[in-house]
């Protein structure tokens, strides 16, 4: 288990880091590219706290939860560059990766605009009797727009199983949270609509995040909705086109990613409990950059959308 | 065939009512549509025939009301959300254009949006400017909504069983002034296509374009001017969204003379979209300019006197039918 979120978490880091390159070299050509690297811990031990009948959703910085949901990096890689073979055909791009048999059901690039939509597919199998959870990520921005306070409220008074997790990376696009929010610590917004706050955690620390979405999955599942937020960093800036974030935040960065660095967290936590386990990461992270090279290939191969997939599914 | 007077309102509800009956996946949200009984009335009993389960009362949280809905169509139910007003669905434009209407599209066909929004639409009783909106084409302008919006019971019935029966997201408005006035309504269940217009009243001479509300006034305009010989073909577009040109075209053909009529705003309005439409595609029918009878540009006041000023009547419809003769 903890060998297979190594894994995850190396594949997210390598996909991640492998756009950014691909970005700078215009193989990825579209404007919105917002990354992952950093935050992985968060998506990889909350998603092994469900089980595939829950349900997920997420805002844009979505390629980590897509792959870490099991989606395949080919079709994810492939959305990236628009092609006709990727998870939305080409029509979706960076922000709008999904995918239905992984009760995935998407990025969405309207900051919050995914709140509401969460409360209604909680409210759809809650109607037909199922007990499934829905697992919503909340950028810590988000949590000052109107869909957060309508979307949590209504799955509030209908005691729908949604598990509200934030993920505070500390800025909104470049504004801090303390900045932006008068009560800075954002899962005490939970007293407000009057559901189970689950605290504050530490989003770097994979097992920490399993074990707390683990009991939280397990209280919505039974009771309604939890609100939980998880302290994480991003390593790049809100997107790849934002150019000041390198220079103004070189130090705090260096701390996040020395000490604090999810992977390295979970890497110096299994080589200090297995004697010679470093060989099988090794493994692990070939294998990592294996499958992200391959899903380059892939996509760079797949053909690129027609006219008829421009004009297709605007209606059914 | 049987067929009683009912009420705009009571159409409306008895098509609902008929729907949430035949399937189970069908449910309402709204504000007051419970225990209320409905603003307009349109969900009077429900709460006692269907239970709190598919009768929602909301907060009143139009972003919500709408991107929830969004939310459970995309798992499988097919709500009929209300806003008590479309004035308040502006709140909710972010959950409609860009949710609602685009999931399909950006997630290529993964997800289908079964979903009705139903919203009280126009001006009337010195509502005053923010209370008196008739926006139907604003949501008409983005692809993947349909709009519906009808103008006698009889439609408004077979309509809205289509909407809610069909498998992509309709914007149904309906006209608040409407909502008392009967008409005919077979007692066999029926339902009218998508997309598809309606000649309300034959005529050689010119042809009137419009919709929902303005099918009263270029009726009323229409009778006015047969005394004098001069006939009117009434065109009653009902579907802003997918819109039946075909109708439109074969009549103005016809007639070679066209007015548009619209409750609402004239600058980038439904009457434009008709003009343009027109002269791009019947240019070499055409004998006079299309005129066009709208609301005037004007926010509307309060005081009765000056808000009828800035508003369609019948007058306004039998003098522009003269300008294009």
């Amino acid at each position: 288990m903890l060998l297979d979120w190594y894994y995850q978490m190396v594949l997210i880091r390598q996909f991640e880091e492998t756009c950014y390159q691909l970005y700078q070299e215009k193989r990825i050509t579209g404007v919105y590219l917002h990354l992952y690297s950093g935050q992985e811990a968060v998506g990889v031990g909350a998603l092994a706290a469900l089980e595939p009948r829950d349900h997920v959703i997420t805002a844009y910085r979505d390629h980590g939860i897509a792959l870490a949901r099991g989606v395949d990096a080919n079709t994810c890689m492939a959305e990236m560059m628009g092609r006709k073979t990727g998870t939305s055909g080409g029509k979706g791009g960076s922000m709008h990766l999904a995918s239905r048999e992984h009760n995935f059901w998407g990025g969405y690039a309207i900051v919050g605009g995914h709140i509401p939509l969460a409360t209604g597919i909680a409210l759809s199998d809650n109607y037909r009797g199922e007990d499934n959870v829905v697992l919503c990520f909340v950028g810590d921005g988000a949590t000052n727009n109107g869909y957060f306070h309508e979307g949590v409220n209504m799955a509030a008074i209908w005691d729908l199983p949604v598990v509200f997790l934030i993920e505070s990376n500390g800025y909104g696009m470049g504004t801090e949270t303390h900045r932006a929010s008068g009560q800075p610590e954002l899962h005490k917004r939970a007293i407000a609509y009057g559901i189970k706050d689950g605290g504050r955690i530490d989003g770097q620390n994979v097992i920490e995040v399993h074990q707390a979405l683990t009991d939280a999955v397990a209280y919505a599942r039974k009771n309604g909705p939890v609100l939980i937020e998880a302290i994480t960093y991003r390593y790049r800036g809100h997107g790849v086109s934002d150019r000041q974030y390198n220079s103004r935040l070189r130090d705090e960065l260096t701390e996040w990613l020395e000490n604090k660095d999810p992977i390295g967290i979970l890497e110096r936590y299994l080589t200090k409990k297995y004697k010679n386990i470093e060989p099988e990461l090794k493994k692990l992270i070939d294998q990592a950059q294996r499958v992200v090279a391959a899903s380059v290939e892939y996509a760079e191969s797949s053909p690129v959308p027609t006219y008829e997939d421009l004009i297709s599914n605007v209606y059914v | 065939m049987a067929q009683r007077n009912l009420p705009m309102r009571e159409a409306l509800r008895r098509a609902l009512l008929e729907e949430m009956r035949r399937d189970e996946r069908v449910f309402v949200m709204g504000e007051e549509v419970g225990y209320w009984q409905g603003t307009h009335r349109v969900t009077a009993g429900f709460i006692d025939e269907f239970g709190e389960r598919r009768v929602r009362d909301t907060p009143i949280s139009e972003m919500a009301i709408a991107g929830v809905a969004v939310g459970a169509a995309m798992n499988g139910l097919r709500p009929v959300a209300e806003m008590m007003t479309i004035n308040f669905a502006f709140l909710a434009l972010d959950a409609i254009v860009n949710h609602a209407a685009k999931i399909r599209y950006m997630f290529n066909g993964m997800f289908t949006v079964p979903l009705v929004i139903r919203a009280a639409s126009g001006w009337g009783n010195q509502a005053t400017a923010t209370h008196s909106h008739t926006p139907e084409p604003i949501f008409a302008h983005f692809p993947g909504l349909y709009v519906a919006c009808p103008a006698t019971p009889y439609d408004a019935y077979g309509m809205l069983k289509t909407a809610i029966r069909d498998d992509n997201p309709v914007l149904f408005t309906e006209s608040i002034a409407l909502y008392p006035k009967p008409g005919p309504v077979p007692d066999e269940e029926y339902t009218l296509p998508v997309g598809k217009a309606d000649i309300k009243r034959e005529g050689g001479d010119v042809t009137l374009i419009t919709y929902a509300r303005g099918v009263e006034w270029c009726l009323g305009a229409a009778k006015q001017l047969a005394k004098e010989g001069i006939e009117c073909e009434v065109v009653d577009m009902r579907w802003l969204r997918p819109l039946d040109m075909e109708t439109a075209l074969q009549s103005f053909r016809k007639t070679n003379r066209a007015v548009v009529v619209e409750e609402s705003l004239p600058m980038y309005s439904f009457g434009s979209e008709i003009a343009a439409r027109l002269q791009e595609e019947a240019f070499d029918y055409m004998d006079a300019p299309v005129k066009r009878v709208t609301a005037m540009d004007v926010p509307l006041p309060y005081a009765r006197e000056i808000e009828l000023m800035a508003l369609p009547d019948v007058q306004k419809v039998i003098n522009a039918v003269r300008e294009v003769l």
